[in-house]
């Protein structure tokens, strides 16, 4: 059996439903409301696995389930050499979400992430400790900073609420992800012009590290059905 | 591949060596306080380094270099001048796959403080590390991050232009762009301008930096907006500088063929180098000498630098090593002395020697 893993709850699993719902192949929660157990109608050998979406590029580096959509700054985030251990399938065009780097509005005096690295600089000598950026994303922020020769900051850990830490005084930026931008703006954030570290949407992924013996005629129709490029895996 | 009892086995020879030329050896602690590591490296050592933690004494990273301990070993109680060697494992966090990428592997290494010849101390670390690795055919290669300090700080420009330059000498992206900016290739952004020409933001201030702190900012801005571009040829000088490749015995007379006046002091401490070198019965024929030498890689070093590479370029340098006095000031809380020295990847060298 090919093992399918799918986001278990919300708008995520509602459009990863239609996307396939719209390519012939029904995904649908079996039993109750709150049972995680799936089933899958119109396509062979395919089972359906309910996780969080979190959880699933973990599966899929593990090799645990075939394929599995999640965001595509989950898989870059939570997996070191990410395209290594996956293979990205189809971009399937919901989930959108941008990964930005934001300052104070009030901060007229910074743009763009020069800006940004002058600034750290002189906030280091005024205040004796790095520029703090507040974040969930280390891997992708370290490696954007670092790729951009940006120096004298620090990462925070903030798991959420991250738009507040700045107000709090645990951070000086952040880096989160925003569709509408709405929150950053009420927490009077600005977006940095060249401070988009990546743009996420919800992907359809293949493990490399899957026991993909025997599966392939199932997933050579299945790649069919879903009008995929079959030579990417 | 060598197995980690080969490995440190071919440690302990290398230890050896370096004592019979005179170390004392040190024994750095696995287990190092971040604190320090981190405010010298910054983010870069956390993706780096494994990262633990203690009770007691707080955030401790896996050691992930031998040189930091050995300074702060020096600066607390070290008596002057001092060899000193160690031998043991560092250990690397790997975001990449592949063979030569090591989680944990053995270094031995050799370190002088010694402040009565800098240049003389050079070419002992690099005669004593060439004469370890003679058996293998490898390509030595020597820099001097010295030369583009020199040329930077020689510009005719603003202090904080140059500072900024000299700051970002070892990330040459961010230093490029500085270069283009300064030089006027780049136009200024939109957003500058307008800043520069008084717009504000009408939302509220917050977050711990003042608003002092932006006006001081604003007006070394403009101070920069007023300042005449850097010119061209001396950017192109600097390019020039950034991209010689050379052999090592001909590097004098490339440099001085660039007609940067700044660097003179640099290119007479670069001769003396390569006479003490050839003392020491190195070929300056068969070395080859690179400007930008660790300038991405090996950023504590600040002077004199060098690597002994394997012909595979898949594999990481079997030896590098160079003049790091920048770092004793910074762990010197007040003091400082001129350092030199470097390391053998001693695995490396066991598989290297068993194949040749």
């Amino acid at each position: 059996m090919i093992k399918l893993g799918v986001p278990s709850k919300g708008r995520l699993m509602e459009k990863t439903f239609e996307w396939f719902g719209n390519r012939g192949i029904t995904l649908k929660r079996s039993g109750s409301e709150r049972e995680y157990a799936g089933a899958v109608e119109g396509a062979e050998g395919v089972s359906l696995v309910l996780l969080s979406a979190g959880e699933i590029p973990r599966e899929l580096a593990a090799g645990r389930i075939h394929l599995g959509v999640t965001g595509s700054d989950l898989v870059r985030e939570k997996l070191a050499d990410w395209d290594s251990q996956v293979t990205s399938l189809a971009p399937m065009g919901f989930g959108y979400a941008d990964l930005i780097i934001a300052v104070p509005d009030c901060w007229a005096d910074v743009d763009c992430l020069e800006d940004l690295d002058a600034v750290a600089h002189r906030f280091r000598a005024t205040h004796g400790f790095r520029l703090r950026i507040a974040t969930k994303y280390h891997r992708l922020v370290r490696d954007f900073l670092t790729r951009q020769g940006v120096a004298d900051w620090q990462l925070v850990d903030s798991q959420g609420a991250t738009e507040g830490t700045i107000a709090n005084l645990t951070a000086e930026a952040i880096a989160d992800i925003t569709s509408s931008g709405e929150t950053l703006r009420a927490n009077h954030l600005k977006i940095l012009s060249d401070g988009l570290i990546h743009q996420s949407q919800a992907t359809l992924f293949a493990a490399r590290a899957a026991d993909w013996t025997g599966q392939q005629g199932d997933f050579a129709v299945l790649v069919h059905q879903l009008g995929l490029d079959a030579a990417k895996l | 591949m060598a197995d980690k009892a080969q490995s440190r086995a071919m440690a302990a020879r290398l230890l050896d060596a370096f004592l019979r030329a005179g170390a004392v050896e040190v024994t750095p602690d696995i287990l190092q306080p971040a604190e320090a590591l981190l405010d010298l490296y910054g983010e870069d050592i956390r993706a780096r380094a494994y990262v633990t933690a203690d009770p007691l004494r707080g955030e401790m990273m896996l050691r992930p270099d031998f040189t930091v301990p050995v300074v702060q070993a020096h600066m607390a109680d070290g008596a002057e001048p001092a060899r000193y060697a160690y031998a043991g494992e560092v250990f690397r966090r790997q975001d990449h796959r592949g063979a030569a990428r090591s989680n944990e592997y053995f270094q031995a290494g050799f370190e002088i403080f010694d402040r009565a010849d800098p240049e003389a101390a050079d070419a002992e670390v690099f005669a004593l590390f060439s004469n370890i690795l003679s058996r293998l055919t490898l390509s030595a290669t020597i820099g001097d991050m010295g030369l583009l300090r020199a040329a930077v700080d020689g510009l005719d420009t603003l202090p904080e232009r140059k500072a900024a330059l000299a700051r970002h000498i070892w990330r040459p992206k961010r230093f490029q762009h500085l270069l283009a900016r300064y030089s006027g290739q780049i136009a200024v952004p939109k957003a500058r301008a307008e800043l520069l020409a008084g717009a504000r933001s009408d939302r509220p201030w917050i977050g711990l930096r003042q608003q002092g702190e932006m006006e001081a900012r604003i007006a070394a801005l403009q101070a920069d907006a007023a300042a005449p571009a850097l010119p061209a040829a001396s950017v192109n000088a600097l390019n020039a500088l950034a991209a010689l490749r050379c052999r090592a015995d001909s590097a004098p007379d490339h440099l001085r063929a660039l007609k940067i006046p700044a660097l003179e002091p640099a290119i007479a401490r670069l001769q003396r180098r390569l006479s003490a070198l050839a003392a020491n019965g190195i070929a300056l024929d068969n070395l080859h000498f690179d400007a930008s030498h660790g300038r991405s890689t090996m950023e504590y070093y600040d002077g004199f630098v060098f690597s002994f590479a394997a012909p595979d370029p898949v594999l990481p340098p079997v030896a590098i090593g160079g003049r790091y006095d920048a770092l004793t000031r910074q762990l010197g809380q007040g003091r400082e002395i001129p350092a030199v020295g470097g390391m053998i990847r001693a695995g490396l060298l066991a598989d290297l020697e068993g194949v040749l």
